[in-house]
């Protein structure tokens, strides 16, 4: 029989860097298991880290003035087969991702050889990097089943890592198990939202079903797995009523574990709330804009008062951190709920900026936690003058939490009220600044007991050593950085901003 | 020991035989017929229990000791994203087999389909058997003597 063949072209290296984005930690996470060796580990770790961020950085370049790059695995073309789809919004993402891993890694080497079993070494970095490169997979990926896959990946080695905490307080094993009752409901939930939407429409990828929801419109059954997928999304990113797994998981895991989550995993969470509302269905899609504006945006604003106000009373600077990350998640969902290009700039900014301030807060937390084991008010009081260096980072990253002119968090709220103000919903513009007063609250709070109080006089602690400290001022000097050099980050999310509401260009 | 349930042990004997060759012959069928990694890897897997199980876990372990285990979880990972590393640096996308057989894709087809479904099939028996090893080696909170 002859067949006929068709002529190949050989890609080329660059051709495969969105699979090598998701490739390399993937393939190194079996690799450290196969090597066995509690030596390479972390080398291992860090390398595919390092490299995951120039390849992201190099697809950064590519899309920023609005291009797109697509992938084909297999070589079977979309929408049968699966695409990797790149643009702006999601190498923004990427980037963020694989940038807190490259800094929080050095400063995990150190935290977990303190707070983690040195048996249980090797596969805490196995699952560390099944976690990032399942992270990194989410936000590549125009596959929509393809999500949910990589969604679990990270997700149960999430469970793992949060489980890991268990050497330093036994509370990390129910913590772990809570999030992963309720992250896999929330997973149940998104699957069978995109059940429904297959039923609708008999497809899988995310631009094929946004044109065919976009020919046939809304129905019932594009209506409920709609509303299916925002319960599902809704869990993971900790969204007000469904949050309840986080501040345990965050309190529970290893430090560097609750630093990395912070500031990844509920933003790329958010990010598939954003390619699901902007990408597959779209605000033309009146249900959508109808669930948003009355049912998101109530809780948004509510998560920001409720969340942060229950912080304010937290006696334990890690478990403050956490309720503090859920009322920042209501900042970015409201962004979203003004359903205009600079709301999702500030929500896409946000995302970016938030992340990189709770990396630093929470690597804070970890050179407490070394130093003092525990972070409660009444065993850091005092630090401010024994540790003189983390405690800066402390009140420089405090301030971005609070979003002071200068810093990070400053930027992103004030695009945020911009685009209140722009639709003329100027109360909310009110309460977003009313609840930034909050923040205030909490962490002077922070700043008080590092620096107002008499340190304990059985305390010992002293400044950590440098492999923490680097990492810390990174972070605490990226807050700063962003704060001031705001064309960055503002043009990256502006282009991922206009390529999700489909306005590029014009 | 205590050398007890004598047809129980003979019958085991005779069984993980046919039981692995069957798990291999499931495998190495499963591009055509239904079948393929993840049933024969399960089907591998009760070999290794069923021995555990009658002749206990430190004889088992004796056959195929944890950290093997360990190393044949990760063994698998690897020869499927191996295989697409392989594709990869043969100029085709990811997991395209046709970069195994240029001339003839669909014979690439079945050179790839046969090397990531043997990926699958030793990953899977090694998640089976590490499952089973982890609850078995659990010490139990009373002795069969406290009852």
């Amino acid at each position: 029989m002859a067949t006929e063949v068709l002529p190949h072209t050989a890609m080329t290296l660059h051709d495969h860097l969105p699979m090598l984005q998701i490739l390399v930690p993937f393939f190194a996470a079996p690799l450290i298991v196969f090597l066995g060796s509690r030596r390479l580990a972390w080398p291992v770790a860090f390398a595919a880290s390092v490299i995951s961020l120039v390849i992201s950085w190099m697809l950064l370049m590519q899309v920023i003035d609005g291009g797109v790059i697509t992938y084909h695995i297999g070589g079977w073309e979309p929408p049968l087969g699966i695409e990797y789809r790149i643009d702006a919004a999601n190498a923004f993402v990427l980037f963020l991702v694989s940038a807190v891993s490259v800094v929080v890694l050095p400063f995990a080497k150190t935290s977990v050889a303190d707070e983690v079993a040195a048996r249980d070494h090797t596969l805490f970095y196995a699952a560390y990097l099944l976690c990032f490169s399942g992270l990194m997979g989410v936000a590549i990926t125009g596959d929509a089943f393809n999500v949910f896959v990589f969604l679990e990946i990270s997700s149960l080695s999430t469970y793992v890592l949060i489980a890991s905490g268990a050497a330093r307080d036994k509370r990390a094993l129910t913590a772990a198990y809570d999030y992963l009752i309720m992250g896999t409901i929330g997973a149940t939930f998104f699957v069978i939202g995109i059940g429904f939407l297959y039923m609708a429409t008999g497809t899988l990828n995310m631009a094929d079903l946004a044109d065919r929801i976009g020919t046939q419109g809304g129905n019932r059954t594009v209506e409920a797995g709609f509303a299916f997928i925002l319960v599902g999304v809704g869990l993971k990113l900790a969204f007000y009523p469904m949050h309840l797994w986080l501040p345990n998981a965050y309190t529970f895991a290893p430090s560097a574990i609750s630093a990395f989550l912070a500031a990844t995993a509920t933003k790329v969470a958010v990010y598939v709330l954003l390619r699901f509302t902007f990408t597959v269905f779209s605000p033309a899609f009146q249900f959508e804009v109808l669930t948003l504006q009355f049912v998101i945006m109530p809780f948004a604003l509510l998560a920001m008062f409720a969340a942060s106000f229950v912080a304010v009373f937290q006696s334990d600077f890690k478990r403050m951190l956490a309720y503090s990350s859920i009322a920042q998640i209501g900042y970015m969902l409201l962004g979203i709920c003004l359903l205009t290009e600079t709301g999702l700039t500030a929500a896409i900014v946000h995302l970016f900026n938030h992340g990189i301030t709770k990396a630093a807060l929470f690597m804070a937390v970890g050179a407490y936690v070394l130093r003092n084991k525990d972070t409660f008010y009444n065993d850091i009081c005092g630090m401010g003058r024994k540790m003189p260096w983390t405690s800066a980072a402390v009140v420089i990253s405090g301030l971005s939490l609070i979003g002071v002119p200068g810093t990070a968090g400053f930027v992103s709220k004030w695009v945020l009220v911009q685009g209140a103000l722009e639709k003329g919903w100027w109360p909310i513009a009110t309460l977003v600044v009313a609840s930034s007063l909050l923040a205030v609250v909490y962490v002077w709070r922070v700043i008080e007991v590092l620096y107002l109080q008499p340190a304990r006089s059985d305390s010992t602690a002293t400044e950590v050593p440098m492999s923490m400290l680097v990492p810390i001022w990174i972070a605490a000097i990226a807050c700063i950085w962003f704060g001031i050099d705001t064309d960055t980050t503002l043009t990256a999310a502006r282009s991922a901003a206009a390529g999700l509401l489909g306005t590029a260009g014009q | 020991m205590i050398r007890h349930h004598l047809i129980l042990r003979v019958v085991t004997k005779l069984l993980i035989g046919p039981i692995m060759l069957f798990a291999l012959y499931v495998q190495f069928h499963g591009d055509y017929s239904p079948g393929g990694g993840f049933q024969a890897g399960v089907i591998m897997a009760v070999a290794f229990i069923i021995y555990g199980v009658v002749f206990g876990l430190a004889t088992v372990q004796q056959v195929l000791p944890p950290w093997l285990v360990h190393k044949l979880l990760a063994l698998g990972v690897i020869i499927y994203a191996g295989t697409g590393f392989a594709s990869l640096f043969l100029g085709y996308a990811y997991l395209d087999y046709g970069a195994f057989s240029p001339a003839h894709p669909e014979h690439g087809q079945h050179w790839g389909i046969l090397a990531v479904e043997l990926g699958v099939g030793i990953t899977v028996t090694g998640v089976m058997v590490a499952v089973y090893y982890a609850f078995a080696a659990r010490t139990p909170m009373l002795s069969d003597e406290d009852w």
